[in-house]
């Protein structure tokens, strides 16, 4: 152990950057791959089917399978379509959801950049995502794939609204805008973690991240049954696929996020409670962060499987007339109880 | 090194800017517009000046284009039209053109923003945060500008919905709340009848 830590002093700085990326993102597509089985065998047990279960024991390798046969898939590009911009969109679209994980801090000290402005940054990417689906959606020269797009864009900007101003009530809560700083600030006990003093903002995080996302049933932008597959209905083989993985590199992130603003991070559910404190005190922290991870992409999975789809004019509401008028009203509960120094939590 | 990425993206940040005016389509000249701002903050960044960096992308990049290009898309402009009297236009638009140059010359000359004016940008300190820095003097020293600029926006934003509030009487509107208030006896009523024999089998 002492000798690989000297061997790593000795690697050059930006190779050591490059390997912390590739230790990052190689992971997290080995994730998505294996959320799409896990969204298929779920959705699959909650309708009483089996799901995927052909390809290698159990179906574990039907990822695998599919991603081999979307590389072998001819790429058609439209005649008519912007071919450089229909290249781009599914690139823009994948990009931000793997920079942002730059800021992500999976332990105490395990981050790859620790900045001071890491809540700004993710602000900042995530909101660059709908590009890749508006340019997707153009350059196909197609109705239904532009339909998809201008469906998308007004959503999205209209949940970034209320994603924001929740983000505002944690960075007021914690008193920082870095991501490490803002779960070390919910230390203490399971109560001691923002879901509780925000609850309202955290659900409509949530919710809002869903929409961002483009996940059932805020899925107006594909809506299968509406506009055939919306933005991407043009796309075909690897193009496609980067569109696939980068919806659920999204979902993984949004999860992420929500678990180390609301749930505590990379901290132990026991804290404070006497005898299990001990009991797991050895479980590492990154643990406990993967699974909370786990159980809110659970949830992404449950409404796909559970709610019909939104109606267009809904979501305008839902997110205008509902969500921004709560976060402003919990914005300010919760900048009285911070300037009171509300004991428990704001002390 | 750092003076190699400032000149990188000042180029990009150039081209991109003369691609805006040049290129034919709309649309595009948009996109380049989305790459000259990200440019930009990316040359704040440079700056140490994060805040206003993210901030810039977060605001311009983030919302302000994406409902310019919404726009942009859902307009069919027929460029031909536009390109029409080019030539009748020239003279004027030259004549501003050199105008804004001399007034831009004049303000942001090396007099008011040269080395003997303005001090040369020292690197901050490790734990130098911009936002906290930022945030101190807009509440401390620039406060009254600061809630007048809000109050001003807060007129603009209700001056904008009074706008739309107009009430056509041909419209058709649902009211989601009676919507969601609707209970099931209002919609289905349940009849108890014997039920029917088939005529003709005994």
């Amino acid at each position: 152990m002492n000798m690989l830590s000297t061997f790593w002093t000795t690697v050059p700085i930006t190779l050591q950057i490059v390997i912390q990326i590739l230790a990052i993102v190689l992971p997290l597509s080995l994730a998505v791959a294996y959320l799409t089985l896990a969204e298929r065998k779920v959705i699959g047990y909650i309708q009483a089917r089996i799901g995927p279960n052909r390809v290698g024991p159990r179906g574990w390798l039907q990822p695998i399978a599919d991603g081999i046969k979307l590389l072998m898939k001819e790429v058609i590009i439209p005649s008519g379509a912007s071919r450089a911009l229909f290249i781009i969109g599914p690139i823009l679209s994948l990009a931000p959801a793997l920079i942002a994980w730059a800021v992500i801090p999976f332990d105490n000290t395990l981050v790859l950049a620790d900045i001071n402005a890491g809540l700004l940054y993710i602000m900042a990417v995530t909101s660059m995502g709908v590009y890749g689906v508006i340019i997707a959606g153009w350059a196909s020269n197609s109705k239904y794939a532009f339909l998809g797009a201008m469906r998308c864009a007004a959503q999205i900007v209209s949940y970034e609204i209320a994603m924001g101003f929740a983000l505002v009530g944690v960075l007021l809560a914690a008193g920082s805008l870095n991501l490490g700083d803002i779960v070390r600030a919910q230390t203490g006990s399971l109560a001691h973690w923002f879901w509780l003093p925000l609850l309202p903002l955290f659900l409509i995080y949530f919710i809002a991240g869903v929409a961002e996302t483009n996940r059932a049933p805020f899925d107006v932008a594909e809506g299968e049954s509406e506009i055939v597959a919306g933005f991407h209905v043009e796309y075909s083989g690897m193009t496609f696929a980067v569109f696939f993985l980068a919806e659920y590199a999204n979902m993984i992130l949004v999860s992420a996020l929500a678990a180390l603003m609301f749930l505590g991070g990379w901290l132990s559910p026991f804290q404070g409670i006497p005898l299990l404190q001990g009991l797991f005190a050895w479980v590492p922290g990154i643990v406990w962060l993967l699974l909370k991870i786990s159980v809110l992409l659970f949830l992404f999975l449950w409404f796909r499987a559970t709610f019909p789809r939104y109606r267009y004019d809904q979501i305008m509401r839902l997110g205008w007339k509902v969500f921004i008028p709560i976060t402003i009203v919990w914005l300010l509960a919760v900048g009285v109880a911070v300037l009171y120094k509300l004991p428990w939590w704001f002390d | 090194m750092e003076h190699i990425i400032f000149y990188i993206f000042s180029a990009i940040l150039v081209l991109s800017a003369l691609m805006v005016i040049t290129v034919r389509n709309p649309v595009h000249a948009a996109l380049f517009l989305v790459l000259a701002f990200f440019t930009s903050a990316a040359l704040w960044l440079l700056l140490e000046a994060e805040f206003l960096a993210l901030t810039l992308v977060l605001v311009y990049v983030g919302a302000v284009m994406v409902l310019f290009l919404f726009v942009v898309m859902m307009l069919d402009i027929n460029l031909t039209v536009l390109r029409e009297g080019f030539a009748s236009y020239l003279p004027v638009g030259a004549l501003i053109a050199t105008l804004i140059l001399i007034e831009m010359a004049l303000v942001v000359g090396s007099k008011n923003f040269g080395l003997d004016s303005v001090a040369a940008p020292v690197p901050h300190a490790a734990g130098y945060s911009n936002t906290q820095a930022l945030g101190n003097v807009l509440y401390t020293v620039y406060v009254y500008p600061f809630e007048i600029a809000g109050v001003i926006l807060l007129v603009a934003i209700i001056g904008a919905i009074t706008l739309t509030l107009r009430r056509r009487p041909q419209a058709k509107y649902q009211d989601p709340s009676q919507q969601v208030l609707v209970r099931r006896e209002d919609r289905v009523r349940i009849i108890k009848m014997p039920s029917e024999k088939k005529r003709g089998k005994t």
